[in-house]
């Protein structure tokens, strides 16, 4: 039996609780073991991504020491799951972020799985992350998973693949452009008349609902928790 | 330079690149050209580079192709001279830009002359050309559409390929109107009659030029020949019309074989113009009797190229082909123009190039991205844009008050029980606007984010508790 350890990235930590127990419960339904080391923290992707190669490259030995003794590491963060498999081995060598996956990479490749047995009446738009989808691969991995759940009405999103504008510090230190990014990506996701906007990063979606709760648009929801609903 | 026409979006230097940027999002003109432009080029991209069912591998050849020119240049350089010298060509070197346009200048006197046509050429707009010309008494015409409208406007171009992309045709014919002498009386927008007074008054000029001043897309080592691939038919004319030829080259842009060509030929128009084919492709070795100018001259330039040769991550950027596609996709570009860049290569290629070829004067440039990735996806050399710009972001200055705040921050996270504390203490001091579940205004440096954005307020159980009270 294969130990699976649950990362639940430092924004979820901080900010949103139900996506990685949501994680636990598609995973535990599907009959796997998760155990969540609680001396995790911060992958150092913030740190590494603004200039800071010397803090990232501790916390990243933090992390490989964390999660070193798992066969697999699952989270629900693409952008997280890109830094420990493309920055980690030049910042602190190892091959940790091969074991590290984000939920649908799991799901679909490692436990061969696309209907999680979820069901959720609701019209769903999806916003594929840039990290998740450019530098992580994950294609239409989390889409595949969306389009099995029982009840959902998954509606296109115009010009799905544009960033909205986050981009870690990016948003603070250029703020306008961020702004205007967001502003173009939640009117595109206000147009489909959705009630959710499913992605599989809570960064991004923060930086997405943060636009919706001032000027409208579908509610922002990790696509984890929607796999995990059975309603 | 005087004032741009009608209305400039160049950066205030002082100003660096996010306040050039909120210039620019304030003018919305400019923003819908861009849009419509980029939008068009993007769509035509994507198609014809979807239609080849290689396209992985000739940019898989082509990266590999420009690394080994990047660990063979002086070889291939000498190689170059060697071979454009055999063929009767002279060629020149140039450290930097001064004295590349030293050397142009001094040929295009030695050959008669005190002006030149030019074919569209960037490392020529890089070195300041046409400037440095003017301030010798002397004259460099553009004859490429685009950037004749730039050098009549008194602006600088805002792209790498479509230079005029901040412009839309009313507010080109008003440039024409009102800075072409032989613009015809009545000129309207309509594109065809815009390109045909371009075109008539360009004619006249190729008809009386001694000198032309080009670049070159290639430099083949194996041959000595030099290639030009422009759209126009302009480039054709200053190529083989004028007696005299000055081709300025940055040494990046070396191949070593003849044949190499194959696949950037395919690589080149499909990403840049998302054009099959190039229309016109200009190839010269050296001069040749009875057939083209007579007075065959390539500088070869190095302007800090060799230097950024010596950064491993770094000199990736050195195998650009100039074809403009990380512009065309960059949400960034789109939405700032390429001005607010502040140097002659704009979006994401220009913010790893400038502060290489010019370093410490633009360091903002780094952080003009969010890491989207889209721009690496389309790079025909497959330049690892991202990766670039956060090395960089990791070799450059921080400011002193943020390099404090993420040593914190990184201290906290390093040591679990700190960051439960402080994970516990935003819990607890956030509580007032829980049950409104977001807050609207947050002190600076939180204020750059609540300028458009709501915050959301940390939950009342965290996950911790949650998985704590289960496992009991």
């Amino acid at each position: 039996m294969s130990r699976i350890g649950l990362f639940i990235t430092c924004v979820n930590d901080a900010l949103y609780p139900q996506t990685p127990k949501a994680v636990v419960t598609v995973l535990e339904r599907l009959g796997y073991e998760v155990d969540f080391p609680p001396a995790q923290t911060c992958c150092g992707q913030m740190h590494a991504n603004s200039g800071y190669r010397e803090d990232a490259a501790g916390l990243a030995k933090s992390f490989d020491r964390v999660f070193g003794s798992y066969d697999a590491v699952v989270t629900p963060s693409g952008s997280c799951a890109a830094m420990t498999r493309d920055q980690y081995p030049d910042l602190i060598g190892g091959d940790i972020g091969e074991r590290v996956y984000e939920l649908s990479e799991f799901l679909l490749d490692h436990a061969g799985v696309e209907d999680v047995g979820a069901r959720f009446p609701h019209t769903v738009t999806y916003h594929p992350t840039c990290h998740g989808t450019r530098a992580l691969g994950l294609g239409d991995k989390p889409l595949r998973l969306l389009r099995a759940v029982a009840g959902i009405e998954l509606v296109d999103l115009p010009e799905a693949d544009q960033c909205c504008g986050f981009g870690g510090t990016f948003a603070l230190k250029n703020a306008e452009v961020s702004s205007a990014m967001l502003e173009d990506k939640r009117r595109h996701a206000a147009g489909t008349g959705a009630e959710y906007l499913a992605a599989a990063d809570n960064s991004c979606l923060t930086h997405i609902g943060g636009g919706i709760a001032r000027a409208g648009g579908p509610a922002p929801i990790h696509y984890a928790e929607i796999l995990a609903s059975t309603a | 330079m005087s004032t741009a026409f009608p209305a400039s979006s160049r950066r205030p230097r002082s100003d660096g690149f996010s306040g050039a940027a909120k210039v620019a999002l304030g003018m919305p003109q400019l923003r819908s050209n861009l849009a419509h432009a980029t939008g068009t080029i993007r769509g035509k991209r994507a198609k014809v580079a979807g239609e080849l069912d290689d396209w992985e591998r000739l940019r898989d050849t082509a990266a590999a192709i420009k690394a080994d020119v990047q660990h063979r240049m002086p070889e291939l350089a000498l190689a170059f001279e060697r071979n454009a010298t055999a063929a009767g060509a002279t060629v020149h070197w140039a450290r930097d830009a001064a004295e590349a346009n030293a050397i142009a200048a001094r040929l295009t006197r030695e050959a008669g002359a005190e002006e030149v046509v030019k074919v569209k050429s960037m490392a020529t707009q890089e070195i300041e050309l046409n400037e440095h010309f003017a301030a010798e008494g002397m004259a460099a015409w553009e004859t490429d559409l685009a950037e004749l409208i730039v050098q009549l406007a008194e602006d600088k171009p805002s792209h790498l390929l479509v230079p005029a992309i901040h412009y839309n045709r009313t507010e080109i014919r008003d440039i024409f109107r009102d800075r072409m002498a032989d613009a015809p009386a009545g000129l309207t927008d309509d594109p065809a009659a815009l390109a045909e007074a371009a075109r008539l008054h360009l004619r006249r000029r190729f008809l009386s030029a001694k000198v032309a001043v080009s670049g070159a897309n290639f430099a083949v080592a194996e041959t000595g020949s030099l290639v030009v691939v422009e759209s126009e038919g302009n480039g054709r004319m200053c190529l083989t019309m004028p007696e005299t030829l000055i081709s300025v080259v940055g040494v990046e842009k070396l191949l070593p074989r003849f044949a190499d060509l194959e696949v950037f030929m395919q690589l080149l128009p499909r990403s840049s113009t998302g054009e099959r084919m190039n229309p016109y492709t200009s190839v010269w070795t050296g001069a040749t009797a009875g057939d083209g100018p007579k007075d065959v001259h390539v500088i070869l330039l190095d302007n800090g190229r060799t230097d950024v040769l010596a950064d491993e991550v770094g000199r990736q950027a050195l195998s650009c082909i100039r074809c403009s596609a990380c512009l065309n996709v960059c949400p960034v570009y789109e939405r700032t123009g390429g001005h607010a860049y502040g140097h002659v290569y704009p979006g994401p290629i220009g913010a790893i190039l400038a502060p290489q070829l010019e370093p410490g004067r633009h360091d903002d440039l780094p952080y003009a991205s969010s890491l989207c990735g889209a721009c690496y996806e389309v790079c025909p050399v497959k330049i690892n844009i991202p990766e670039v710009l956060v090395h960089l972001r990791q070799t450059g200055p921080h400011q002193a008050g943020e390099q404090a705040a993420m040593g914190a921050a990184k201290a906290v996270m390093a040591r679990p029980r700190l960051w439960r504390a402080a994970l516990g203490a935003a819990r607890f001091f956030s509580r007032p606007w829980r049950r409104r579940g977001f807050m609207r205004r947050l002190p600076w440096p939180g204020s750059k984010w609540t300028s458009s954005r709501d915050m959301p307020v940390p939950p009342g159980e965290s996950f911790r508790d949650w998985w704590k009270e289960r496992e009991r």
